[in-house]
Order: structure tokens, then C-alpha cells, then sequence
């Protein structure tokens, strides 16, 4: 520790420090612009010169360490002298363009001209001007603005980890750019308009429509994956205008995945449903509230009486709310129905007594940039959390850590892993095990009898050994293990590496809400249906919940020709179309993000509830709401809710032990994979993940959304005469999907990377099933 | 899922690789990126100019972002980031030049070979270029022709060099 003193106040601060540090922690203000805490020190923007006794030239306060008895002069004439001078070159080329700029009002320049600025600027010739470079459907740029802080292109660098900004040019005709024609493709490229101190990067989505001074602004959580980032929904006459990150250290820092800053925009869609509507005699029809009720009454009813509730099936989407879920299985239980499922991707279920209470980790993010070792298995984190991402790359980057990915498909990375493996489905448990048996030998125990036959690898032998040595150790099972046909199996595995080694870890799950649809109780009895066997057989009633089958279910072409052939389909949605119509019967519209109040539960185990930050369109409601009416006219007991408090006050209160993220045992043989020749692999599209994502017109817009190939290595290719970029068709059991061929090298033999609910995606079948394919003539 | 672009060793001859290798080694292991300049330099050497494909592929060959060589290669003026003619004449006009008269040595290359500052001859053999300062102060005005310095211009000096440019 030294002392230092800034403008008279005696403070302590580490050794190392800037100054601009330990001022910033003792509520001093200093102007700056391109040091920002979260990233590396530049020092070129040279606002925040201060004075330092002793020294005779004002120094920049970002890249200047503190020492023993040193003394900061913040406002000193001759600090202020500094500060006003560089203020003024800043202005030189800045256009006076504040009622136009997007930034006007909440424009750092802006904010700090006011203080520091002058009235009148020296300078009288003409203001240089910069072509504004094209950079996607995300950001607008307008460069005459920039001020060269370069804080996008050290984002670019440290923390997306893809440089695709840059500086060139010299001197006045310096730009920040793409350099050549390019969209900025990083799942967390819209952090840089909260980076940029001006009106040079803006949200293109968000472009012109509001002033910051209008907006009232409501905390709240995002609701795409299963860290619940901490957001701030800004708000203007009842209308959600944009989605912020909210500052929270232990989860989100102060970033945002581009998922969960943009998909507001799919709100004002369209394809609202906004009224209740009945299918009556083939016709749609919209009706009201009490009427929606009364038919579902009479058909639910009806089919409950004459079928019995084994007949009845309630599926919800694990981004529901905790209160949503909580209500709907006790509707579902209310009336006697026990098939009741969130995990929609789920094929396996053979283990499921050995669950956890939730998904999710037994370690904080912060433990998880402090690992030494990580074995991280069927996960690509960029696109499927993409700040856990952040989490990871700085583990690898800053603490070295070893990092062991397997995979079935090739993970996007950013980071350089210790080693990258990919394996076939068909492979994929032997080749854990594989881990497994090295363990135990470096251990100098005697492998199991099953293990015999298996070989260890140099890869597995190495990762055995990082997970034995290193002290922090981890073992992360990725959401797309969940949708294996041998999820159990290859958890088992993962779990006694975890008990052979000291490694904390877990599992991550699709949706924002998958911990809380668990602890709400979203599964299904003893004697019930999971949602796997409620969309293979046919029911006569569903009620699906935040679901749209095309693109939400494991097997979409049968869960669309069952609902079809269902007497009653319940669609209780945000958004619908015109497939909606022909396997629905009844539509009851719901309220989205931001429109209704509610708990999420992340993978971290943190309970975050949230409260609406506008009203819901139309006629549409709050979730619970409607379930806690549906309730009433159901002639339910204890349904008589007045807010979402008193709902997850009841689950709370039922909870008795502490919960757990922790995999039991499993018992008796898992479902190990037998899988037949050319396999689907594939993870889920970013972009398409729920309706309201899938409505959200600039994301779908992103060269992640729109393209979609199908990869194959080049043996596999070469086996079935295909060759890279050719036009192919693929099928399952349904129809033909055509697409392009992408020579993926990284892909194992015979497995077919075509990803999960993109656009047409709806056609194909399950994941880790057989898949034909096919050339197309041109 | 990258477009397949030629890699560097398609874009030039075996013996430019060689000498970009070169470089490379006089690098610690890891630090290959440091040979960027040279090996822009080479590619230019053999190319006349430096395309967009000839950068991404230095960009590939030393590991390092494609932005990051389009920074170093826009940043530094004796990169030619379009095609240029035969011969680049290279004024400097900053200060010590400009003090000495750069400003009528550019008026008369203009008028001489009828191309603005950046255009290239219409016989595609001389190509006029405004640069930074190439240090070379002490003989002010001066000008560098292709990689050769002339120093202490006066117009008879400049019509004698451009004489005795090869055709």
C-alpha cells in the first residue's frame, strides 16, 4: 500500500495503481475518454492530464502508477490548463452536430465539453470528414464523430477476442474502420456503441427514435441464456426503445451479448398476437378474454373427463419465468395431468432420478477466470453463452489455464484451447471415458473392468493429468449434451471425472430459465410423460407455453403433425403466424421481455426477479396472470394471486433443503449410443433460440443468422462425391432441405453438422440421428 | 466457413517466401508478426503494389488479424495501396521541405508530367505522391524516386531526373 494525496484528500491505494484508479474509487472525477477500467491503457486521448508535485508536465492520471507520498492536483490552473488545451484539439475536427447525433444527451464529449470546453475555437479552416464504413445490421456508424479513443478496437481485441476494427490511415486521415467493406460479426459487437464516448457508433436499431433525457429506465434481466445478464430496459411512453447492460461484476460485468442488447426489437414485430382467438369450424376467429376461457374450460374439460389427464400434455419454454412455470405445473398437477416438461430438446431420460435439483454450476464466473484447468464438453460457448465466453478466454488468456474442449462440432473460438478435440457421437462417451481411465491410473488405481478395452490418448492422458495437477479445476458439460440421444451416459462420465479429480463445474441449459423451470417443478411425474414421449404419441390435448413447435422442439415434424391431429392445441405465445394457425385451436396472447414481472433462476443458482417495464400490447397479459385466471375458471384451489411476490414466495417457502446443482449417481446401464452411419451433429442457431429472438428483425439480419450450410470433412465428402460449396439437399424424415456444402475438416467421419432451428431447419429431425444427403444439380 | 483465399506462397515466387522467412527468423519464436513491414515491403517489391489479397495473405502467413497489416500498411506512405506506375516519384511536403519550396517542386512536377499529387501518368510510367517526411531535412526540398533520395531540388535538378528515367 502507498499514501497518496489527490486535490488535499489523503487516500490509500496498491501499488500499481493508476492514478486514475484510485481517483475514480475515492469519487474524484477526472475527464477522460479513452481509458475505460475494463480495458487496456491507450493514453492517447490525453484528457486526463493532471498535475503530480514534482513533475513538470501535466501527466496523463490513466497511465501514470502511483507512489509513496505522491501528490495529484486535479484542478490545479495548471490542470485545468492542460485539460482545457486538449479539449480544444478534441473539438478541432468534432463536428457541432449534437441535434442530429444520436449520443446528444448522454455523449461523454458532450458532457465534458460543458466543463472543459471553450465558447469560441481557435480553429477556423475546414473540419476534416470520414466516410461512414457499412458494419452490419447492428451498429450505425458516423466516423466524422470519432475521436480516435480507440476504446472499439481494444474491445475488439481484449475482450471480443476477434480484431475486426482497426486504425489506419496517419495523422488527419486516420480512421477507425473496417478497412475494407465489412459487417462486424462478434456475438458481442454491440458493446462498443456503450464504449464509443461520442456519436461515432450508435444502435442502428434504436437509430433516431428517442433522446435519453425522455427515457424512464427499468432494471430487469435478459432472457436468452442461462446467466441472466443484468439489463436495463429503457422505456418511453409505455414503449420499450432499447436494452442496456446494467453493471453487474459477478455475472454480466458491464457487457452485453448482442442476443440479449437487440431482441426487444422483436416486440414490436408484427406478428404480435394480440387478442385471444378460437378455431371455430376451420375458421379463426379473435374473442375475448372471458370467452377464451370459457371454451378452454369446456374443451380442457371435456377431454380431462372423457380421455382422462393421462391424455392432456403442458410443455413450456425453459425462458418462461420461474412464477409462469411454477403456476402452469400446478395448473397441470391441479388437474390431475402429470406430463408436464421444459427440457423440449431432451431425447434421454433414462437417468433422470440422478438430476440435480437444477441445472447449473457450482462455481461463481469469477472462479471461472481463475481456473487453471477446464475440461469443457459438447458446449460452444460464443454462441451459446456468449459471456461465459469472456469468462473463459480470460481464464486461457491471462491465467493460462489448459483448457480441454470436446466436441462434435467445432467450437467458434477466440482463445487458443490446450487442446481441441472432435469425435463422433458414436465416440463421444468412449472418448471421456478415454479421460476417465487415465485418472484412474495416474491415480494408481485399477480401472473399472469396462474400461479395459479403451485406449488413452496422448489428449487424454494430458487433460488427465491438467485436471490431477493444476489446484482450480473444472468440468462443464455445454447445453447441447442435453439434447443427446446418450446425455445420461456421457453426464455419468463427466461426473466420475469429477469425483476422481477435486473439479467444481456443472452442466449449462438452453433458455434463460431451465434452473427455475426445474426447481418450479416443470417435469414430469412418475407416471407422466416427458416431452419427448408427449410429442411422439399422440395426445388429444396440449398446451404449449412460449413454444413455437417448428423451432422449439426436439423433433419438429412430429410435434407439428400431433398438435395437428390433437382435438385440443392450446397456444399460449407471444408471437404467432400463419403455421401457428394450422396446428393451433386456441391462441391466447402473452406478455414478453419486458412486459411482465417475474424470477429467473441462473445457472449460478441466483434467484433475479424483475418487474415489467411496460404493459403488454393489445389484449395480451402477464403469464401469470392468465394462469391464475385459467386457475379460477379451472375451479383450482389457492389460484388467487394478486402479484408474482406472492407466487415465488410460495415456492420458496416450499423448499426445504438447499438446492443443488449437483449430479447424483446413476444406477444400472445408461443408454449408450448406437448410432448408424452419416450422423446430424450440430448446436443451436444463435439467433432462433425463441420467439421473440426469432422476431427481432436486425439479429436475424447478422451473417450469424443468415448463413446456415451443412458441413461434412472431406472423406466423407469425397466418400459420397460431394465436393465444398456445392448445392445439396438434406432429409430426415421429412422433407428435403436443400443447402450448400461446407468441407468442415474438423468434423469427424460420417457426421453431418446441419444446426438446429434456423429457417427450415423445421423439416429435419433430431439431433445425433441418421441424416441423408445428397448433391443437387445446378 | 472463411472463402478459401490464396494463400501467400500462391500469391508470390518461392524466393520472396524465402526472403520473408528470412525476416521471420530474426524474430524470437511467436513473435512473427514483427517481420510485417518487411514482408510487405517484399510483397511489393514483386508486386508493384499491395492488394487486398496480398495483405490478407502476409495477414495469414504471420498469424496476426488482417486489420492490424491493413493498419501498417495504410499508416506508412511508401506502401502503395493502388496500382502505381512504373516509377514512384515521392515528394515530401512537410515542414523543412515546405519551408524550402516543396510547394513549387510539386507545381512543377504537376505541370511537367500533368498529373496531380496521387495520379499516375497516362503512359502509366510515373506516378506522383505526396509523402510524409523521409528524414532527409538537411537537403530540403527533396524527393526519392523509386527507392533513391535527391536532395537540394532546383527545376533544372528535377528535369534532369525526370530524363533520365527509364521509359
Amino acid at each position: 500500500m502507498v499514501n497518496i494525496e489527490i486535490d488535499g484528500i489523503s487516500l490509500e491505494a496498491e501499488q500499481g495503481d493508476m492514478i486514475i484508479e484510485v481517483a475514480d474509487a475515492a469519487g474524484v472525477s477526472i475527464p477522460r475518454f479513452c481509458y475505460h477500467h475494463k480495458l487496456s491503457v491507450a493514453a492517447n486521448c490525453r484528457m486526463c492530464l493532471v498535475e503530480v508535485e514534482n513533475i513538470p508536465k501535466a501527466v496523463p492520471a490513466c497511465a501514470t502508477p502511483v507512489a509513496d507520498g505522491m501528490k495529484v492536483q486535479t484542478r490545479s490552473p495548471r490542470a485545468r490548463e492542460a485539460q482545457k488545451s486538449v479539449m480544444e484539439f478534441l473539438l478541432i475536427n468534432h463536428p457541432l452536430d449534437c441535434p442530429i447525433c444520436d449520443q446528444g444527451g448522454e455523449c461523454e464529449l458532450q458532457d465534458i465539453a460543458m466543463g472543459y470546453g471553450g465558447d469560441v475555437s481557435q480553429f477556423s479552416e475546414g473540419k476534416r470528414v470520414v466516410v461512414d464504413p457499412y458494419i452490419g445490421p447492428l451498429i450505425s456508424t458516423e466516423m466524422t464523430r470519432c475521436i480516435h479513443c480507440t476504446r472499439c478496437v481494444r474491445f475488439g481485441t481484449e475482450v471480443a477476442g476477434i480484431r475486426e476494427l482497426g486504425a489506419t490511415g496517419r495523422g488527419e486521415n486516420m480512421s477507425i474502420g473496417t478497412f475494407i467493406e465489412k459487417s462486424v460479426d462478434s456475438e458481442i459487437s454491440g458493446n462498443i456503441i456503450d464504449l464509443c464516448p461520442v456519436g461515432a457508433l450508435t444502435s442502428k436499431p434504436y437509430r433516431f427514435s428517442a433522446r435519453a433525457w425522455e427515457m424512464g429506465q427499468v432494471p430487469s434481466i435478459a432472457s436468452h441464456d442461462c446467466l441472466g445478464s443484468h439489463v436495463n430496459i429503457h422505456v418511453r411512453r409505455g414503449e420499450i426503445m432499447r436494452v442496456v447492460p446494467r453493471d453487474c461484476e459477478t455475472i454480466n460485468e458491464c457487457w452485453l451479448s448482442d442476443r440479449d442488447r437487440f431482441s426487444y426489437t422483436g416486440l414490436e414485430s408484427k406478428q404480435r398476437l394480440l387478442q385471444p382467438r378460437i378455431k371455430e369450424k376451420g375458421q379463426w376467429k379473435n374473442v375475448e378474454w372471458q370467452d377464451v376461457f370459457e371454451h378452454i374450460v369446456t374443451k380442457l374439460g371435456g377431454i380431462l373427463e372423457s380421455e382422462g389427464p393421462e391424455q392432456v400434455g403442458f410443455l413450456a419454454h425453459p425462458s418462461s419465468t420461474t412464477e409462469e412455470l411454477y403456476l402452469l405445473q400446478k395448473l397441470a398437477r391441479g388437474l390431475k395431468v402429470e406430463n408436464i416438461d421444459y427440457r423440449l430438446f431432451q431425447q434421454d431420460f433414462s437417468a433422470q432420478q440422478s438430476d440435480p435439483d437444477y441445472p447449473g454450476l457450482d462455481l461463481t464466473l469469477s472462479d471461472v477466470e481463475s481456473l487453471d484447468a477446464m475440461l469443457v464438453i459438447g458446449a460452444n460457448l460464443r454462441k451459446e453463452q456468449p459471456l461465459l465466453n469472456i469468462r473463459l478466454r480470460k481464464a486461457a488468456q491471462e491465467n493460462g489455464a489448459a483448457i480441454t474442449l470436446v466436441n462434435t462440432i467445432s467450437p467458434d473460438l477466440n482463445y487458443e484451447p490446450h487442446s481441441n478435440v472432435l469425435l463422433s457421437p458414436q465416440a463421444f462417451a468412449d472418448g471421456l471415458r478415454g479421460i476417465l481411465k487415465a485418472l484412474y491410473l495416474l491415480k494408481g488405481d485399477i480401472p473399472p473392468e469396462q474400461l479395459n478395452s479403451l485406449n488413452v490418448d496422448s489428449w487424454q492422458q494430458v487433460c488427465a493429468e491438467k485436471l490431477l495437477e493444476s489446484p482450480n479445476v473444472a468440468v462443464i458439460l455445454g447445453a447441447q449434451v442435453s439434447d443427446w440421444p446418450n446425455y445420461h451416459e456421457v453426464r455419468e462420465v463427466a461426473r466420475l471425472i469429477r469425483s476422481l479429480t477435486s473439479a467444481s463445474g456443472g452442466e449449462l441449459s438452453w433458455g434463460a430459465n431451465a434452473a427455475g423451470a426445474a426447481i418450479a417443478g416443470m417435469v414430469n411425474g412418475e407416471s407422466g410423460f416427458n416431452s419427448y414421449e408427449m410429442l411422439e404419441n399422440t395426445l388429444q390435448a396440449y398446451v404449449l407455453w412460449g413454444i413455437d413447435p417448428r423451432f422449439d422442439v426436439a423433433d419438429p415434424l412430429q410435434a407439428v403433425t400431433n398438435l395437428k391431429q390433437a382435438a385440443l392445441s392450446i397456444c399460449v405465445n407471444t408471437h404467432y403466424d400463419e403455421t401457428t394457425e394450422t396446428w393451433a385451436d386456441v391462441m391466447l396472447p402473452m406478455a414478453g421481455f419486458g412486459e411482465t414481472s417475474g424470477t429467473y433462476v441462473n445457472c449460478l443458482g441466483n434467484w433475479q426477479s424483475f418487474t415489467g417495464a411496460v404493459n403488454p400490447p393489445g389484449e395480451a397479459r402477464p403469464g401469470w396472470k392468465i394462469l391464475r385466471v385459467l386457475g379460477n375458471f379451472m375451479q383450482l384451489n389457492d389460484f388467487n394471486y394478486t402479484s408474482t411476490t406472492e407466487v415465488i414466495d410460495e415456492l420458496r417457502g416450499s423448499i426445504c433443503n438447499k438446492l443443488s446443482s449437483a449430479w447424483k449417481a446413476q444406477e444400472g446401464t445408461p443408454h449408450s449410443y448406437s448410432g448408424s452411419e452419416l450422423t446430424r451433429v450440430g448446436t443451436h442457431a444463435l439467433y432462433r433460440c425463441d420467439s421473440l429472438i426469432r422476431h427481432a428483425v436486425p439479429l436475424q439480419r447478422t451473417k450469424d443468422n443468415t448463413e446456415h450450410s451443412v458441413g461434412l470433412n472431406e472423406s466423407t465428402a469425397h466418400r459420397l462425391g460431394l465436393i465444398d460449396g456445392q448445392k445439396i439437399r438434406v432429409r430426415q424424415s421429412g422433407d428435403w432441405l436443400p443447402m450448400v456444402l461446407d468441407i468442415d475438416n474438423a468434423l469427424a467421419d460420417n457426421a453431418v453438422r446441419v444446426d438446429i432451428g434456423f429457417e427450415g431447419s423445421e423439416v429435419l429431425g433430431l439431433i445425433h440421428k441418421p441424416i441423408y444427403i445428397e448433391g443437387v444439380s445446378e | 466457413m472463411a472463402k478459401p483465399e490464396p494463400c501467400l506462397t500462391e500469391l508470390l515466387p518461392q524466393e520472396a517466401i524465402a526472403s520473408i522467412d528470412h525476416w521471420i527468423s530474426k524474430y524470437p519464436p511467436g513473435r512473427q508478426q514483427s517481420a510485417v513491414m518487411a514482408a510487405l515491403t517484399i510483397a511489393q517489391d514483386h508486386h508493384g503494389w499491395l492488394t487486398e489479397k496480398l495483405m490478407n495473405g502476409i495477414a495469414d502467413y504471420l498469424k496476426m488479424p488482417r486489420i492490424a497489416v491493413y493498419e501498417v500498411a495504410s499508416f506508412y506512405s511508401m506502401y502503395h495501396l493502388e496500382p502505381v506506375g512504373k516509377h514512384v516519384i515521392s515528394v515530401c511536403t512537410n515542414v523543412s521541405c515546405m519551408l524550402c519550396g516543396s510547394d513549387s517542386v510539386v507545381e512543377h512536377l504537376s505541370k511537367r508530367l500533368g498529373v496531380k499529387l496521387g495520379q499516375t501518368t497516362s503512359d502509366s510510367l510515373i506516378t506522383l505522391k505526396e509523402v510524409e517526411c523521409l528524414g532527409a531535412c538537411g537537403g530540403a526540398p527533396m524527393l526519392e524516386v523509386d527507392k533513391q533520395y535527391h536532395e537540394n531540388l532546383t527545376e533544372q535538378k528535377i528535369d534532369e531526373i525526370l530524363a533520365g528515367l527509364e521509359k
